[in-house]
């Protein structure tokens, strides 16, 4: 059987298709496993009113992107450099974009 | 012959000649799987933690009204919250009290919160697993704080919160009222934020306008902003590790469009040697297809498959650099895996196809010129 290269190569391309699947079912079991853990974060977030995901702890505007003033990813002017690494993965919302100028919940 | 036979001699045939040049293939194939795994870590991770926060965050406070001066977050106060009860569908009104706390001698900020009904009381404190791997040994001992008056304030842990939920508590000190006032030099009159419950969902951008002219200093924020801020934050075309890798992306199109368009003397002579024995030029099309699907679909498919195993495995190891930034205190939680069938179709659809065909054209050039004027050139 494994005379003819390309035997060889489907046999290589169906192991390869098969780990794929097997990813596709180690995250769909994976899912409902962690279910009960994201349940129970929520929860935490419910009862200590929280509003973020402690992601970045370098500044505060990182830490609390939502919570964050309107100014604050651009602390000395609107085309300041950022300090942190972190700011510059963070750009600016887009709500930010579209209601500028508007003063309607802001 | 059949058609099914004949498909195999030619990939048996296409395999012998990827084989003949296999330094050259190895590379490119090594490149190309390096780009499917950065673009398909990069495609995990960020779907997959907005999808977390919006699973997580569904439950954070209706609306949030913060105080701003001088364009600033400020401390809001007490009394503000019977002008926000007055407005009609407000359920209640509670203050909410947290702040940061920089300990200089770590290094690292600390995100204080105050709940007294499920905090153990004054004088103790319940900290997040990020701040007690800070700490140095024990986990429950006593942890001192420069207050505001340059006094120290010394708080016994009482606990840690759970290590499952470090994405939202690593680095969370839960603390009294009484000593977050103490630490800070907050006023009873004043809390950090009001959170509001409202009757009626559909009613929450009514009541924000309303808090906003009723309180022209105020800036209510809305749960639907929070999800809308973390799509933001985490669009995977947005982001610094897109802006740096689509060099490494243009340089491996112009890579890959060079090696597919630009065919070598040796590959011309192959075609011409191939079509002079008889080899008809859909074979020769047929060829360099099969030479494309091979490369490009090898590589799509063991990129995917360490990308994966890097995210969901490796808790993102390479990015750990980028996302820490000059963090101090960082959540070691491995990222739930929800990832989706779309996801894949989307870079199959822009790795594979676009490779492949353009490995198709030049061949097709090439494979309708007399064999003779092939050899010879």
């Amino acid at each position: 059987m494994f005379k003819r290269k390309s035997n060889i190569f489907f046999l290589y391309l169906a192991m390869n298709i098969l780990l794929l699947g097997l990813l596709f079912a180690h995250a769909s079991l994976q899912e409902k496993a962690d279910l009960l853990i994201l349940s129970e974060k929520g929860k935490m977030v419910e009862a200590l009113e929280l509003t973020d995901l402690c992601l970045f702890t370098d500044a505060r505007y990182t830490r609390h992107p939502t919570m964050a003033d309107l100014h604050s990813p651009f602390q000395d002017y609107p085309l300041s450099f950022e300090h942190f690494p972190s700011g510059s993965l963070v750009p600016v919302p887009q709500t930010m974009i579209s209601n500028r100028g508007k003063d309607a919940i802001h | 012959m059949s058609r099914i036979e004949k498909q195999r001699n030619i990939i048996g045939f296409t395999l012998s000649s990827l084989l003949r040049r296999k330094r050259k293939n190895a590379a490119l194939i090594g490149v190309y799987t390096l780009i499917v795994f950065m673009l398909a870590s990069i495609m995990f991770f960020t779907y997959s933690i907005k999808k977390e926060a919006s699973f997580i965050l569904k439950d954070a406070p209706e609306i949030m009204v913060q105080r701003l001066i001088a364009g600033r977050h400020d401390l809001i106060p007490l009394r503000y919250t019977d002008t926000i009860r007055q407005i009609k569908g407000v359920q209640s009104v509670k203050g909410r009290l947290w702040g940061y706390y920089y300990d200089p001698i770590k290094g690292a900020n600390y995100t204080l919160v105050v709940k007294e009904d499920l905090h153990n009381g004054p004088g103790t404190i319940t900290i997040g697993k990020g701040v007690s791997r800070n700490l140095p040994g024990k986990e429950y001992g006593t942890m001192s704080f420069k207050t505001h008056d340059g006094n120290y304030l010394f708080l016994k842990i009482k606990g840690t919160l759970s290590s499952e939920s470090e994405l939202i508590s690593s680095d969370l000190i839960l603390i009294s009222e009484g000593d977050f006032r103490k630490l800070f030099g907050v006023s009873r009159e004043y809390v950090t934020d009001l959170t509001l419950k409202v009757r009626n969902p559909k009613e929450l951008t009514t009541i924000a306008t309303k808090i906003t002219q009723l309180l022209p200093d105020t800036r209510p924020i809305l749960r639907e902003e929070i999800s809308r801020t973390y799509d933001a934050v985490f669009d995977w075309r947005g982001g610094m590790i897109i802006v740096l890798f689509s060099g490494a992306v243009l340089a491996f199109i112009i890579f890959s469009w060079d090696k597919a368009t630009g065919l070598s003397a040796e590959e011309k002579r192959e075609i011409g040697i191939l079509k002079a024995i008889g080899w008809e030029t859909s074979d020769v099309l047929l060829l360099k297809f099969w030479e494309g699907t091979i490369v490009s679909l090898s590589s799509f498919l063991i990129g995917i498959l360490l990308a994966y195993l890097h995210i969901f495995l490796a808790s993102s190891t390479l990015f750990e650099p980028v996302l820490k930034g000059w963090s101090v205190l960082y959540p070691n939680s491995k990222i739930a895996p929800l990832i989706n069938a779309y996801q894949v179709a989307t870079l199959f659809f822009l790795t594979v196809i676009p490779y492949t065909v353009a490995t198709i054209v030049p061949s097709w050039r090439a494979a309708t010129i007399d064999p003779d004027s092939v050899m010879r050139a």
